[in-house]
């Protein structure tokens, strides 16, 4: 709507005879808008569309940067589909996104209800648990859990206390991912910041009404909180799927670069890296990356999709 | 999560209320009202140490001799060490340092870049009106969710091309051309509250754009600028993918892309310096988050950035 009266506004500007002032500072607003962009144009074209196209391009062909690349149409798409190793890619990553992205909310948001009851020391707390969310991404702490977690780490010297002999975490097929898992769950504070906004916003008065009216506690969360929070709940939610599904640091740290134990932890981006980087498999690294690229628009449509059926928007 | 009590507010009420009926109840609910806020700041205190537990364990690590790492969970050395840091300094090829400071040159030209390049494009789209200015805004728009695997094939093959591969180039040049869109966005939303009236008496007295940018734009904006060099500081540091790709040469590497050679070189008998370096790697982001919490805060809440 408002694009719409913008350009509309626009044209009769343009048009009018009358307005020669105006045009002339529309004129003077158009050479400066080039100045200003001019950066932004460079590196829209440069550093992004001319990439864009090239890698477009390059999923078509076969090239390894040593000759240069022969065109072989959709012959990696197709290879794609046979490709074990992308399927087990697929599987790690979707089970990472499916379970770390709904579990972390669910943290964020139980603690951002705590801290939201106007409790002293709320902006210490705050900090506290944000601090890890900073740090999580990095390689230090990648290289941390790789020991926490580890055959003889402090994880398995904790679970000693009650006499439970533990397994080595990162070097077991089964639970390598796990501890993936939980590092990501471990940074819930940039969501649990943002649902802390959330609360705030909700009228106190809603709650009083609902209490007036006999509401238990779980009553009000489940008809106040949780209708009001949905967008919110829901705006978390594709964010955090698109960038888990990116997630590349924390598996190439923790498996040392392999994505093992026997592709336990192959991420789809490290799958991606090592065809790429490793290998040399510019078009079949080229033609995953369009692959990623429609799976995370599929992800954000379905969780767009399904939005209808729980995201309340007010009347 | 009991059901059965009423909401604190409620309970306020109700204490006012009886405070005046009998005195000695009135207390009886003060009582509960303290105890119940000691239960909670206990819980919250147990949350607390859980959470950071990792991080404190972490630092406490790089004290102690790496024999006894491995037997310990208190946080507290019950042996100090510090021999690790001097070791872990110099395990690598060049002393860590280097590495160190090859991460803030990275991250001082990101940080200049983003914050003069970003706010100008943001200029432009938030106060300009020029022709496609909604076509290009939403073009930039998109680019905000375009993930970087499907550039960065051809970007460095463009890079090779220009001989840039175990420079810095790759990473800064970026940067400079404002590709960083998601501050463009967050500066053009800052812009867009700055009220007309400051510009256009500026305008009156003869102020061109350049100088509304520079002399009342960009004071104004202080916040968002704050915002943005604390996540380009956070995001740059902590950048992993595209460093790792493109520095390649031992004395070309980042602190992170350094410090993972640990991994490779120890086979796990120096616990104990890796320990010491991480914590070296970690301390300039603790200190921006001590310095800016402030704007970390407001930022996430306001706009939803990771």
């Amino acid at each position: 709507m408002t694009a719409f009266n913008e350009l509309r506004e626009m044209r009769r500007q343009r048009g009018g005879p009358k307005n020669v002032a105006k045009t002339n500072l529309r004129k003077a607003d158009g050479r400066a808008a080039l100045v200003f962009l001019a950066p932004w144009f460079l590196g829209l074209f440069a550093i992004t569309l001319f990439p864009l196209g090239a890698s477009a391009y390059f999923s078509l062909t076969d090239y390894d940067l040593l000759t240069p690349p022969t065109f072989i149409g959709f012959e990696y798409f197709v290879e794609l589909f046979h490709d074990t190793r992308l399927h087990q890619a697929l599987k790690v990553t979707l089970t990472y996104v499916v379970t770390g992205v709904p579990l972390q909310l669910i943290v964020a948001l139980l603690l951002a209800m705590l801290l939201n009851q106007g409790m002293r020391g709320m902006a210490f707390y705050r900090s506290v648990f944000y601090l890890p969310s900073l740090m999580g991404g990095s390689v230090a702490i990648a290289i941390l859990w790789r020991q926490v977690f580890g055959v003889d780490g402090i994880f398995n010297r904790f679970l000693a206390i009650f006499g439970i002999e533990g397994i080595g975490w990162v070097s077991n097929p089964d639970t390598a991912l796990w501890t993936i898992v939980l590092l990501h769950v471990w940074t819930f504070g940039s969501p649990m910041i943002i649902f802390l906004a959330g609360l705030r916003q909700i009228p106190e008065m809603y709650y009083e009404a609902a209490s007036l009216d006999g509401a238990s506690k779980v009553r009000q969360f489940l008809s106040v909180t949780l209708p009001l929070l949905s967008p919110i709940i829901f705006f978390n939610l594709v964010m955090q799927v698109i960038t888990a599904f990116q997630a590349f640091t924390q598996a190439y740290v923790v498996s040392g670069g392999t994505g093992g134990p026997s592709d336990s932890t192959l991420f789809y981006t490290l799958y991606l890296y090592q065809e790429g980087f490793s290998n040399l498999h510019m078009g079949y690294a080229s033609a995953m990356a369009w692959l990623m690229v429609v799976i995370i628009l599929g992800l954000t449509a379905v969780n767009f999709w399904l939005s209808k059926f729980w995201v309340f928007y007010g009347d | 999560m009991s059901t059965t009590t009423s909401p604190s507010s409620d309970l306020g009420t109700r204490i006012t209320t009886l405070a005046a009926q009998a005195p000695h109840r009135a207390r009886a609910g003060a009582w509960r009202g303290t105890t119940r806020s000691v239960v909670r700041h206990v819980l919250m205190i147990a949350a607390a140490l859980i959470m950071v537990y990792p991080l404190l364990w972490l630092l406490g690590s790089s004290f102690k001799p790496t024999e006894i790492i491995f037997r310990e969970l208190s946080v507290i050395p019950t042996e100090w060490d510090f021999s690790n840091y001097t070791t872990g300094w110099q395990a690598l090829t060049e002393p860590f340092g280097h590495y160190m400071l090859n991460s803030m040159v990275i991250v001082a030209d990101s940080l200049l870049g983003n914050l003069v390049t970003c706010s100008m494009a943001a200029y432009a789209f938030a106060r300009l009106k020029f022709r496609g200015r909604n076509v290009w805004f939403a073009i930039m728009l998109v680019t905000i969710m375009l993930p970087i695997h499907v550039l960065i094939v051809p970007q460095y093959v463009m890079f090779q091309q220009v001989g840039w591969i175990n420079t810095f180039w790759p990473l800064i040049v970026p940067k400079l051309l404002a590709t960083d869109a998601f501050f463009v966005f967050l500066m053009v939303q800052f812009f867009r509250g700055i009220p007309n009236e400051l510009e256009e008496a500026a305008r009156l007295d003869g102020c061109g754009h350049p100088r509304i940018f520079l002399r009342i734009m960009l004071p104004l904006a202080t916040p968002a600028l704050a915002t943005t060099a604390i996540f380009t500081f956070i995001w740059t540091w902590n950048d992993f993918f595209a460093q790792l790709i493109f520095l390649t040469k031992d004395s070309m590497k980042t602190a992170p892309v350094a410090l993972r050679l640990f991994l490779d070189s120890s086979s796990g008998s120096s616990w104990g310096p890796m320990f010491a370096m991480s914590i070296v790697t970690i301390i300039p982001i603790f200190l921006v988050f001590l310095v800016g919490q402030k704007y970390l805060v407001k930022g996430i809440a306001t706009t939803g950035i990771k």
